[in-house]
């Protein structure tokens, strides 16, 4: 288990470091000064051209250049993000809680919410509940996240408005709440932004889930249960769900990707604080260090959630437990 | 009894060997779920083929920017209009056009370079495999969409084929590791060491004996790729880095209207439904064709 895990440390450093080498070709491989949009807006100071120019050592040959850039990344110095006026670590460290809040409650809900479905699926496998929800979850499973997000911003704020427009605060009378209220107001904020992410990844999790069960249902432990007088619904439970667990949590390393990209869109539109809000609000100002420091800092956390993932089957597979 | 035996021996004959997407596509019209998607699809793709006669007006017409603004769905206008004053539906026909173009020629971009990335890593084998593999692993970890917003953001102003090129790059991670893990399988099988023994090139080889092989995922991959490239050009044009305005996309038209999806729903609605439609039917004949070739 230590070898294994030693193992999987060294791979995902490797990854960052080939981010980070990617992420060097993004900013050189754009057409002339990297930083020309900013070079030529009259809204950007001298001091911060002069302040970017002499960080990316523009002048200075490209190894040279590169030796500086992962430097200064092994730092934790991702730039100067000049629409902040902060650096960038700064201000996508400020958004990520929100991020993660948002990323981690759609992650367990999605989960829940796909498992559930495939195992509603599954008992009925065949009936007519069975095939409308096979068409709901391919319907979610193809759904634009963004265009899904508008829809749920529509409906639940302009034509039923049971949920706050947008932030993750009462921007006026959050400060004014006591404790309890406080949390609630952060609730009411959450739980739209929350929900539509959810909805929108379980039909991906369910969809899956009843593969994997209706894989392991002609399994001989399958019918030695069916055969000691097991209840279908016992069976499922206890003998099916358990063993079409294990492809689940790999799912959960897969998801990172997907689930991050609609974090960015569901933020971008709910206006819910994090990550994804500050790379898109920087796309129109053309930050550029802002952009690629939110492509490093997403491509770390897909890949520590993949080994995360990983890790967590091989504790949960006792074939892997013990080697 | 001369006839039957007759019958029989002509029965025995075999057929000519059918292609590869002769018998994906025998198999999925078996299914009626696969039958309707094909359906829905060649419409819409007969509308983005046919736009220029469908549509009732020019897309990038602006009539009349006070009278006909942001008009409600109407007989005359059945989506609305546009805060230009332009025709919803005729901007969601040509948007069929494009977004449909655009999926296309980008997944044959990504269906090119992750084949042969795919099977030089698994023929070649060894170091090459390995360092090629790992080179691959930090490409499918950064997310696709992200990748993009760090391309598409140091070029202000791409033109509509270097936007193609760009989400072509980014798509053939996925696809050349399971070229390479059929290749890598094949490489040992019977036929090739047959093949070599009579002394065919390794390029021979590799083109004529194990890329035939390769066509299920392959065709696979192409349905569900134009899909992912759909999506992610109407979320870049959405959010205003994909494909340049006036031209009319599904996300442009959607990001037309993003101001006040409030008011303005039809802008985000119908573009929108089209695209669901869309990319639900290239999903049911990706997991039809998938199921076709997996039974052997």
């Amino acid at each position: 288990m230590l070898r294994y895990l030693a193992r999987r440390l060294a791979q995902a450093a490797v990854i960052v470091a080939f981010v980070a080498a990617i992420s060097f070709a993004l900013i050189h491989l754009a057409p002339g000064d990297p930083f020309s949009a900013v070079i030529d807006n009259p809204n950007v100071s001298e001091r911060v051209r002069q302040t970017l120019r002499a960080q990316y050592g523009l002048d200075k040959p490209l190894p040279e250049q590169f030796a500086r850039y992962v430097g200064q990344l092994a730092r934790g110095d991702l730039g100067w993000s000049f629409s902040h006026d902060r650096p960038v670590l700064e201000v996508l460290a400020t958004a990520l809680p929100n991020t993660l809040l948002l990323m981690s409650v759609a992650l367990v809900g999605s989960f829940s919410l796909g498992i559930l479905i495939a195992l509603i699926q599954v008992a009925r496998r065949g009936s007519a509940a069975d095939y409308v929800l096979s068409g709901v979850t391919l319907l979610l499973f193809s759904m634009p996240d963004f265009w899904f997000a508008i829809l749920a911003l529509l409906a639940f704020t302009y034509w039923v408005p049971i949920f706050p427009v947008g932030g993750a605060v009462d921007a006026v009378m959050h400060d004014y709440m006591g404790l309890g209220a406080r949390i609630g107001d952060r609730l009411r904020h959450l739980a739209l932004p929350a929900l539509t992410l959810t909805v929108l990844a379980a039909g991906g999790v369910a969809r899956y889930q009843r593969a994997a069960l209706l894989e392991v249902l002609p399994a001989d432990y399958i019918r030695t249960a069916r055969l000691k007088g097991l209840t279908e619904r016992e069976i499922l439970r206890r003998h099916a769900l358990r063993n079409a667990l294990l492809p689940i949590i790999s799912l959960i390393g897969l998801s990172f990707p997907a689930l991050l990209t609609g974090a960015f869109f569901i933020e971008k539109i709910f206006a819910w604080p994090g990550m994804g809000l500050a790379v898109v609000n920087a796309i129109g100002t053309r930050d550029y260090p802002l952009v690629v420091g939110g492509v490093i800092i997403g491509s770390i956390m897909v890949t520590f959630g993949s080994l995360l993932a990983d890790l967590l089957y091989a504790w949960a597979d006792p074939r892997l437990r013990n080697r | 009894m001369p006839g039957q035996i007759q019958d029989s021996a002509i029965a025995s004959i075999p057929r000519p060997r059918e292609s590869a997407f002769a018998i994906g596509l025998r198999r999925i019209l078996r299914k009626p779920s696969s039958r309707v998607a094909l359906v829905i699809l060649g419409t819409i793709v007969l509308v983005g083929v046919l736009a220029p006669f469908i549509a009732p007006y020019d897309p990038a017409a602006q009539p009349d920017i006070v009278a006909l603004k942001s008009l409600a769905p109407s007989l005359a206008h059945p989506f609305g209009t546009d805060p230009y004053s332009r025709d919803v539906l005729s901007r969601v026909i040509y948007g069929a056009r494009l977004s449909l173009t655009i999926g296309l020629l980008a997944t044959l971009v990504s269906l090119t370079l992750g084949v042969a990335y795919g099977a030089i890593a698994g023929y070649a084998g060894g170091v090459v495999d390995g360092v090629m593999m790992r080179v691959l692993d930090a490409f499918l970890a950064i997310p696709r969409l992200l990748l993009l917003l760090g391309i598409l953001v140091a070029w202000p102003q791409l033109s509509i084929g270097s936007l193609i090129l760009f989400l072509g790059l980014t798509g053939w991670f996925g696809l050349s590791r399971i070229v390479r893990g059929q290749v890598l399988a094949l490489k040992h099988a019977e036929f090739v060491t047959a093949a070599h023994a009579l002394g065919a090139s390794r390029r021979r080889i590799l083109v004529r004996h194990l890329l035939p092989n390769l066509i299920s995922p392959i065709v696979v991959a192409a349905t569900v790729g134009v899909a992912h490239v759909i999506v992610l050009e109407a979320g870049l044009s959405y959010l205003g880095i994909g494909v340049p305005q006036p031209l009319a996309s599904w996300g442009n038209i959607i990001q037309d209207g993003a101001d006040q999806v409030a008011t303005l729903w039809w802008m985000s609605l119908f573009p929108g439904l089209f695209m669901v439609l869309t990319v639900m039917t290239l999903n049911i004949l990706g997991e039809a064709l998938r199921d076709a070739y997996d039974r052997r």
